[in-house]
């Protein structure tokens, strides 16, 4: 199983990144080997709008069946939970320690947006 | 104003300004009463209009503005992606074979129905406010009113401009800033009043507001509100930029007190009457020279 989770940079110890569309980046992670790649997100710092819609078809389309982020908005949530991608919100540290934190059964999944989006 | 069937206002002024707060709508009312029979006086700060609080027009008829969105026929969606493709604004959006949109992100530019090989996208509508047109003595006054929470106002701007197709002589209230609303209430319009005060805040936002104005190349000229309240950084920077000072409104708190009772700086300072009535002949002048 592959895991997105959104990171402050390309490294598996960086620091959680706290937005979802915004993210400095994604890693990939298999939940087995604890292999990761990157996955950037660039194209999104600057875009006047849509980052959270555009930040969800990225995830969808990297194969990951779970993602662990800080805020998901209303539109990024309706793009990820259409594609069957479970959200997970509320874990603390590095993109290592959301994982073991998720592996280890303390992460709540998300049935809703946690905040509001940015253009009504 | 639409130049494609030809209709075109004679006279369309814009009151501006970068600043919000500076005196537009005082600029904008004062000017339409000092011109009195024949003026039309538009509404286009749709996200908070209050020309009508001062005006008190009268006979008032409402209508619904909508704006086009996408309508997605999802049989005949072939998931080819091209709209998706097309849409620099994620309003609508191809997702592992699902199609998404998203209406209140969507600038009706039109494209995704243009680029649909497949005919499952037509023109689909969305209520964005409504349009106010009534009479305040022989004023027309012609609002916007954006729905509370809408984000787009630039459609229902130019429904409010268009609602004044063939009018003689028009004065535009536009929205404070410099970005997409105030662009939209400037353009094709013949000449830019930018109001400013003689503050530091005052002289930053106008010089802003001096760029886009110069961008859209429409002759212009400021009035300095509250003039005596700040220094003369204003007036020297229009000295040096060569930008004609219209007229300068003195500050007075009974001004002030009036404005706060919904009457006009004419009725609290009568002397300004002959000085907005100059006003406009100083702005037909300038706009038939075409001095920008």
């Amino acid at each position: 199983m592959k895991i997105a989770v959104t990171a402050t940079a390309p490294d598996f110890d960086a620091p959680m990144d706290p937005r979802f569309g915004r993210a400095a980046c994604f890693l990939v992670v298999d939940d087995e080997t604890l292999a990761w790649s990157v996955v950037e997100n660039t194209q999104n710092f600057n875009a006047p709008q849509g980052a959270g819609i555009q930040a969800g078809k990225t995830i969808v389309e990297s194969g990951c069946t779970v993602l662990i982020t800080g805020n998901c908005g209303p539109k990024a949530f309706r793009i990820l939970t259409g594609a069957g991608i479970k959200i997970v919100t509320g874990a603390k540290g590095s993109a290592r320690q959301a994982i073991e934190q998720y592996a280890a059964g303390e992460l709540q999944e998300s049935d809703e947006a946690n905040v509001e989006g940015h253009w009504i | 104003m639409n130049p494609a069937n030809g209709e075109v206002n004679a006279m369309m002024i814009t009151i501006a300004s970068g600043k919000g707060g500076t005196g537009k709508t005082t600029v904008a009312t004062n000017l339409a009463v000092a011109v009195g029979e024949g003026v039309t006086l538009l509404d286009c700060d749709v996200e908070e209009p209050n020309v009508h609080l001062f005006l008190e027009p009268e006979s008032i008829t409402r209508t619904p503005v909508t704006t086009m969105v996408p309508k997605v026929d999802t049989e005949l969606c072939v998931q080819c992606g091209e709209c998706s493709d097309l849409c620099q604004f994620s309003a609508i959006t191809l997702v592992a074979g699902e199609l998404y949109t998203f209406p209140h992100m969507c600038h009706s530019c039109g494209g995704c129905v243009m680029a649909c090989s497949a005919g499952a996208l037509t023109e689909g509508t969305r209520e964005l406010g409504e349009l106010e047109i009534g009479q305040c003595k022989n004023i027309e006054l012609i609002s916007g009113r954006l729905r509370v929470g809408e984000a787009m106002s630039p459609p229902l701007i130019n429904r409010v401009k268009e609602a004044a197709e063939g009018r003689p002589l028009v004065i535009v209230d536009a929205p404070p800033g410099t970005s997409c609303p105030v662009i939209a209430a400037m353009e094709g319009t013949h000449y830019v009043v930018l109001v400013t005060e003689p503050t530091p805040f005052g002289l930053h936002d106008l010089k802003l507001a001096v760029e886009a104005v110069r961008v859209l190349n429409i002759p212009f000229g400021i009035v300095i509100n509250r003039a005596d309240a700040g220094d003369d950084r204003v007036v020297r920077y229009a000295e040096d930029e060569g930008i004609e000072v219209l007229l300068s409104i003195p500050y007075s708190r009974k001004v002030a007190e009036y404005y706060a009772r919904g009457r006009l700086l004419v009725e609290a300072m009568p002397e300004m009457a002959d000085a907005f009535a100059g006003m406009v002949e100083k702005i037909q002048k300038a706009a038939q020279e075409g001095r920008p």
